[in-house]
C-alpha cells in the first residue's frame, strides 16, 4: 500500500491544480456561450432558411456530431498549420470545444422550438410580427423553458469535455493534473485530486441548475409547475435529442 | 343569449355609404335603440383559390364586407371557414385571385399590372390593420395578462409604455376583466383567457376582427361572457367577421350570415331570411342539424 494522504492534501490546495480549475471553469463557460450562439443561429438555419442556408447547418451538425471531439481539437490545432491556419492553444480549444457543443445545441434548441405550439406563431403573426420579433417575442422565450434543462446537462458535460484539451496541452485541469504527476510520481494522488476538483465544479454547476431551471418554470405561472403529460413527453424527447456528446 | 332579440337591418345605409359623411341621410334606429351605418368595403376578397397539397379547401371564394358589417360565417368541419379567415388576415398564402383587405392587396404590391410577392415586414405591416381571436385564445402563456394586451403595441408599434399599459387597462374593464392584469393566461378560465384575446386584439385598434370559433373550445357557461363583449364590440361599430355555430350570437348581431360548403359560399343572407327563407339545400339541412341540437 503505497497512498499518501500528505500528498493527496497538498495536491488537493496546490497552486496549479486551482490554476487548473479556474482555467476548466472560464473555458466551459466561453465556449458554451459561442457554442449556444452556434448552436441557436444553426437551428434557425436549418428550421427556416433557404435550401443553401439548410444544407449548411445540416452539414455542420452532422460534421460535428460524427466525428469524436479529440480528433477535431487534434485537426484544428496541429493540422491546420499545414494549410496556413495558426491558431494559438486558446483559440484552437475555445474553437473545437464551441463548434462541437454548437453542433448539439443546435439539435436540442431546435426540439425545443418544435415543441413551441404552432399557434403562438399565428398569434404573432396576427398581431402584425415580423418574423425576427415572433422568435424573440413570442418562440424563443418559450422554446427556453424547454431548453434550459437538457442545457444545463451540456454544460455538465462541458466541464468534463474540456480535459480532452489536455491533448493541445490546453494547461487545465487535466493538463496541470498530468504536469504534477510527472515531477513527483503520485499518479494516484493527483488523479484522484483532478475526479475530486471536477466532481465539486459539477456538484455547484447543479445548484446553480437548479436555481436556473425555478426561474424559467416561474414566468409561466404557479399552474404551470405542475407540468401536464404531453409536456413531460415532450421535454424528455428533447432532452433525447440533445444526448450528451464526448 | 336569449335576451338579444332579433334585429332590423339598415338597407339604407349601404346604399348610400359611398358619400361623404355629413351628406348621409340618417339611418333607421335597430330595435335596441343603436344606430348603424355600414360603410365602405373593407374586406374584399375575389375569386380565391387554396388548396393545401391537392386538397382543393376554398373554390373561388368572393366576399365584400363593409366598414361596421358583422358577417357570421357558418359550415360543416372541413368546409373551409378557417382557411378563408386565415387567408384573409394572410396567415395562408392563397393560389388564385385576390384580398384586399384595409385598402391592402394583401401578400402583394401591384406595378404596371404586375404582382410582386411583399417581403415579412410589409406583411406584417398590412396584417396590423386586422386583429385575429382564435378558438384556442393562444394568448402567450409565458408573459402576464398586461403583458399580453401591451407587447406589441409597445414593441411593435412603439406605443410608449405608460400609454400602452393605461390603454390596456381600460380595455381590461371593457372586456371585464380588470383585476386580472398581473395573472398569467394559465391561472384564467377558458371565457376569461378568451376576453383577453379580444383586449390583446383590439389593443393594436384593428379596423378589423375575425374571430375563428371564438367559442368553441369554452364551457357552456362561459360562452354567454365571450359573446356579450363580441355583441358590445358589434353594437360600437367594430367591422367583424366570425366564424361561429352560435346562431344566437348571429341573430342578436350579424348583419348578413354566410353558410359555406365544400370551399364555396352557398348562402350569404340577413339573419332573418337565412333562417327563415334559405335559398340552399344546403342551408336547411344545416338549419336542421342545428335545431336538433
Ligand atoms: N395547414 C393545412 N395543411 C393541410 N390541410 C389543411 C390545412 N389547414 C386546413 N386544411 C384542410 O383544409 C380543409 C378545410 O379546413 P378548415 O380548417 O378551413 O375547415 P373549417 O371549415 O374551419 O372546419 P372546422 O369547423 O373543423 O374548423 C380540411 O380538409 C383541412 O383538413
Ligand atoms: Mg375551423
Amino acid at each position: 500500500m503505497n497512498w499518501s494522504w500528505s500528498y493527496f492534501f497538498e495536491y488537493l490546495t496546490n497552486g496549479l491544480m486551482l490554476q487548473g480549475a479556474w482555467t476548466t471553469v472560464w473555458l466551459s463557460v466561453v465556449s458554451m456561450a459561442i457554442g449556444l450562439g452556434l448552436g441557436i443561429v444553426a437551428a434557425l438555419m436549418k428550421m427556416y432558411g433557404n435550401r443553401a442556408l439548410r444544407y449548411v447547418a445540416e452539414f455542420y451538425i452532422w460534421l460535428f456530431r460524427g466525428t469524436p471531439i479529440l480528433i477535431q481539437l487534434v485537426i484544428i490545432y496541429t493540422g491546420l498549420p499545414q494549410i496556413g491556419i495558426r491558431l494559438s492553444v486558446i483559440e484552437a480549444a475555445i474553437l473545437g470545444l464551441a463548434l462541437n457543443e454548437g453542433a448539439y445545441l443546435a439539435e436540442i434548441i431546435r426540439a425545443g422550438i418544435m415543441a413551441v405550439d404552432k399557434g403562438q406563431d399565428d398569434a404573432g403573426r396576427a398581431l402584425g410580427m415580423t418574423w425576427r420579433e415572433r422568435m424573440w417575442i413570442v418562440i424563443l422565450p418559450q422554446a427556453t423553458r424547454t431548453i434550459i434543462p437538457p442545457l444545463g446537462n451540456q454544460f455538465n458535460g462541458m466541464l468534463k469535455t474540456t480535459s480532452l484539451a489536455s491533448v493541445i496541452s490546453m494547461e487545465e485541469l487535466m493538463r496541470n493534473a498530468q504536469m504534477l504527476a510527472q515531477i513527483e510520481f503520485r499518479v494516484l494522488e493527483v488523479y484522484i485530486v483532478a475526479a475530486v476538483w471536477y466532481l465539486v465544479l459539477v456538484t455547484i454547476w447543479h445548484q446553480i441548475q437548479l436555481r436556473i431551471e425555478a426561474h424559467y418554470e416561474k414566468p409561466f405561472g404557479p399552474a404551470a409547475a405542475v407540468a401536464s403529460e404531453g409536456e413531460r413527453e415532450l421535454a424528455k424527447a428533447v432532452r433525447a435529442a440533445g444526448a450528451t456528446n464526448t | 343569449m336569449s335576451t338579444h332579440g332579433e334585429m332590423a337591418m339598415t338597407e339604407t345605409g349601404q346604399a348610400t355609404a359611398a358619400s361623404a359623411a355629413d351628406t348621409l341621410p340618417e339611418p333607421p334606429a335597430r330595435p335596441n335603440g343603436k344606430v348603424k351605418t355600414l360603410g365602405e368595403p373593407i374586406v374584399t376578397v375575389e375569386q380565391v383559390h387554396k388548396s393545401f397539397h391537392g386538397n382543393h379547401v376554398l373554390k373561388g371564394v368572393s366576399l365584400t364586407v363593409r366598414q361596421s358589417e358583422v358577417v357570421v360565417i357558418a359550415g360543416r368541419s372541413g368546409s373551409g371557414k378557417s382557411t378563408l379567415l386565415r387567408c384573409i388576415d394572410r396567415l395562408e398564402t392563397i393560389d388564385d385571385g385576390r384580398i384586399v383587405a384595409c385598402g391592402n392587396l394583401m401578400g402583394f404590391r401591384e406595378t404596371n399590372g404586375r404582382r410582386v410577392a411583399l417581403r415579412d415586414h410589409e406583411i406584417a405591416r398590412q396584417q396590423r390593420e386586422m386583429g385575429m381571436v382564435f378558438q384556442n385564445f393562444n394568448l402567450f402563456p409565458h408573459i402576464s395578462v398586461i403583458d399580453n394586451i401591451t407587447v406589441a403595441p409597445i414593441r411593435i408599434k412603439k406605443v410608449p409604455r405608460a400609454q400602452a399599459r393605461e390603454e390596456a387597462r381600460a380595455l381590461l374593464e371593457r372586456v371585464g376583466l380588470p383585476e386580472k392584469e398581473n395573472a398569467y393566461p394559465r391561472q384564467l378560465s377558458g371565457g376569461q383567457q378568451q376576453r383577453v384575446a379580444i383586449a390583446r386584439a383590439l389593443a393594436m385598434k384593428p379596423q378589423v376582427l375575425l374571430f375563428d370559433e371564438p367559442t368553441s373550445a369554452l364551457d357552456p357557461e362561459m360562452i354567454a361572457e365571450v359573446l356579450d363583449v363580441m355583441v358590445d364590440l358589434s353594437h360600437q361599430g367594430m367591422t367583424m367577421i366570425v366564424v361561429t355555430h352560435e346562431m344566437g350570437f348571429a341573430r342578436a348581431a350579424a348583419d348578413r350570415v354566410l353558410l359555406m360548403h365544400e370551399g364555396s359560399i352557398v348562402e350569404d343572407a340577413p339573419p332573418e331570411d337565412f333562417f327563415t327563407k334559405p335559398t340552399s339545400d344546403h342551408t336547411r339541412a344545416f338549419l336542421s342539424k342545428i335545431l336538433q341540437h
